[in-house]
């Protein structure tokens, strides 16, 4: 018996039987009850209906004054701002990030140190199904709340407005909500990699919140200092400044936030045509101002769209692979 | 009878530390085993490789007749495990994470709540079932734990340290209900440092040392075995030549002068009233009491034994 069981080790790696995603609705489930009805959320969630609802009924008042001069009334809800209160999109910036940490910097070291990581992984389940289950969760919860926001600031809209939006406006309402979740995707995605990496909770949200606080208020001076020292501008020739623009903006779409904005433009604003520098024999022919097609629009915005999907995958293998490798016991 | 668990010099290493060495290990159906050993000697290791939650370096296992390392799920399905100072999620009551254990077995909603109140009524904590788990006591947590194996209604039961951190009377309490769980044919699996508390419930039991299994047998086999009888006997008597007359007892493998009156005799039988004889005849009885040496006094033998003879060598 004893050979017979050496032998089987001996073939290779042994496969495990059953499918890795046994239990994982049971997973997800009690995470987003979790989720919905912790205070964690619930404070975050009214803090950001409550910037929505100023920051919106504060753009309303000064777009009702250019009604009818704008044929995307409705995007510009999202977007103006008007002292002292800043757009909707920039309160988004700053709160999203907030939220998606708060949803998984606890993620797996909270079981450990909570101790039901073992109770729970006894019962038959695959850890796939945990850490995958937790994951969806989080993000159903971010996108949970950003369609209820959305939803919000359309109903406001079109209630203080009296204005409906158009058919592409809905659209490009819909991209930007999906790019949002993306960018929110990548700070949870964070996160749960921190909670992974680190024992205590209390470690892992500081080491997310110290991240983000680098790419939101550090990263762009950086970014800056770097490509004034690199690329310098010793004669004051255009080649020279436009080197410094382009290797400053290379540096800055390192970061999310710069990223996220830029989607934001393109998606937002129909007459936005580039998001680098351009230069003034690149527009001989065009018409200033003029609106592009969605199709346009998504097409500038396309690499920046893509880019923060792709990190949220990245970060979320990488969590996978290290909460697969670590023992059980703590 | 067949095997509940079995394992066929079961291996696991982390770098140059070996946490369980060549462990062959055999569990009947219905019987209590007890995985006896100090504190990192090994046990829990061999518990997570039984429930395929880490993978042995060498050897394989077989709970049940299935794999932990190929079928985790076929095991785990069967399998209920209380682990060591068990965590529920505080800030759910004790139904809702029982709910959330039957929802990972793929219990259906009915049946999940029936076996729920089954469980929870049976540890003593129906009346608590809407509590917050964060207000529960050591005792009741561990309970709960116990519910939490039960609900999957498993052929085996593995238990780590279940007394561990509960007071006297909670203790012999819960040991109560390992006893039931084995009244109700249940394998039961038991790792323990505190050897004299779960001696009482094992039908048989190993003993752990530095990832080996030192010792394999029913309790008083092992008693046998280390101390050289079973019984343990203090004989206080007065007269010359005590000593020598006792020695002489048949069954008596040992005897040792305390201080002065008191002797100690080891015998393999109890054979106070042929002591009471003998010595009433050459001198002077004043006392005769027999003590049954606990586990714990196996063990520490054992291993002094040991030691010295490692020592000599």
């Amino acid at each position: 018996m004893s050979t017979e069981a050496v032998e089987v080790k001996a073939e290779g790696v042994p496969r495990r039987e059953g499918s890795p995603w046994t239990g994982l609705w049971a997973v997800v489930y009690k995470e987003l009850a979790d989720h919905l009805t912790g205070v964690r959320m619930q404070i975050l969630e009214t803090l950001m209906l409550l910037t929505a609802v100023g920051t919106v009924y504060a753009a309303t008042q000064s777009i009702r004054q250019s009604i009818g001069e704008d044929p995307f009334l409705f995007l510009r809800l999202f977007t103006t701002a008007r002292e002292p209160l800043p757009s909707f999109v920039g309160f988004l910036g700053f709160l999203i990030p907030l939220t998606a940490i708060a949803l998984g910097f606890d993620a797996i070291n909270g079981e450990y140190s909570r101790r039901t990581l073992s109770r729970v992984l006894s019962q038959p389940i695959y850890r796939d199904a945990l850490i995958l289950g937790k994951f969806l969760a989080g993000l159903a919860t971010l996108a949970l709340t950003l369609v209820a926001l959305w939803v919000v600031v359309t109903g406001m809209g079109l209630f203080v407005l009296g204005v409906p939006p158009g058919g592409e406006e809905v659209a490009r309402g819909l991209l930007f909500l999906g790019a949002t979740l993306a960018y929110a995707g990548i700070w949870m995605g964070l996160a749960m990699l921190f909670s992974a990496v680190f024992r205590q909770p209390a470690t892992s949200a500081m080491t997310a919140i110290a991240v983000w606080l680098l790419f939101a208020v550090f990263w762009d001076m950086l970014a800056a200092l770097v490509s004034q020292a690199v690329r310098p501008t010793q004669y004051g020739g255009v080649e020279e400044e436009l080197a410094q623009a382009r290797l400053h903006l290379l540096l800055a779409r390192f970061s999310p936030n710069t990223l996220y904005a830029e989607t934001v433009i393109a998606l937002l604003n129909p007459a936005v045509r580039s998001l680098g520098p351009v230069l003034i024999t690149q527009l001989e022919g065009a018409v200033l101002g003029t609106p592009l097609p969605l199709s346009q629009s998504l097409l500038i915005a396309w690499p920046q769209f893509t880019a923060p999907v792709a990190v949220v995958i990245l970060l979320f293998a990488a969590t996978y692979v290290l909460f697969q490798r670590q023992e059980v016991r703590a | 009878m067949s095997a509940a668990v079995e394992t066929f010099g079961l291996t696991k290493r982390y770098g140059p530390f070996v946490a369980v060495q060549d462990l062959n290990l055999r569990l009947e159906v219905g019987e209590v085993f007890g995985l006896l050993g100090p504190n990192g000697s090994g046990k829990t290791t061999t518990i997570l490789m039984l429930l395929g939650l880490t993978e042995p370096t060498a050897g394989s296992a077989r709970v049940l007749g299935w794999d932990p390392t190929r079928q985790p799920l076929e095991v785990k399905r069967r399998v209920g495990y209380l682990p060591d100072s068990v965590g529920f999620y505080d800030e759910l009551t004790a139904w809702e994470n029982l709910r959330y254990t039957a929802a990972l077995n793929g219990l259906p909603s009915p049946e999940a709540n029936r076996r729920i109140q089954e469980v929870l009524e049976r540890m003593g904590l129906a009346e608590v079932a809407h509590r917050k788990v964060g207000t529960f006591s050591r005792g009741m947590k561990q309970r709960l734990g116990l519910a939490d194996v039960l609900l999957k209604r498993p052929q085996v039961a593995i238990l780590d340290e279940p007394t561990l951190g509960l007071d006297p009377e909670a203790a012999l309490e819960f040991l109560d209900l390992i006893r039931s769980l084995k009244r109700d044919g249940l394998t039961v699996l038991l790792a323990s440092h505190l050897l004299h508390q779960v001696q009482t419930v094992c039908d048989r039991v190993g003993l752990f040392h530095r990832g080996r299994m030192a010792l394999e047998g029913t309790v008083d086999d092992l008693r046998e075995r280390v101390l050289g009888g079973a019984y343990r006997i203090h004989v206080q008597a007065r007269g010359a030549g005590v000593e020598r007359v006792l020695a002489e007892v048949p069954g008596v493998a040992r005897v040792a002068r305390m201080d002065g009156d008191t002797y100690r005799v080891e015998a393999r039988v109890d054979c106070r009233a042929e002591i009471a004889r003998r010595v009433v005849a050459s001198g002077e009885l004043v006392g005769l009491a027999l003590e049954r040496p606990g586990l714990d006094e196996v063990y520490a033998r054992y291993f002094q034994e040991l030691e010295a003879q490692g020592g000599a060598a």
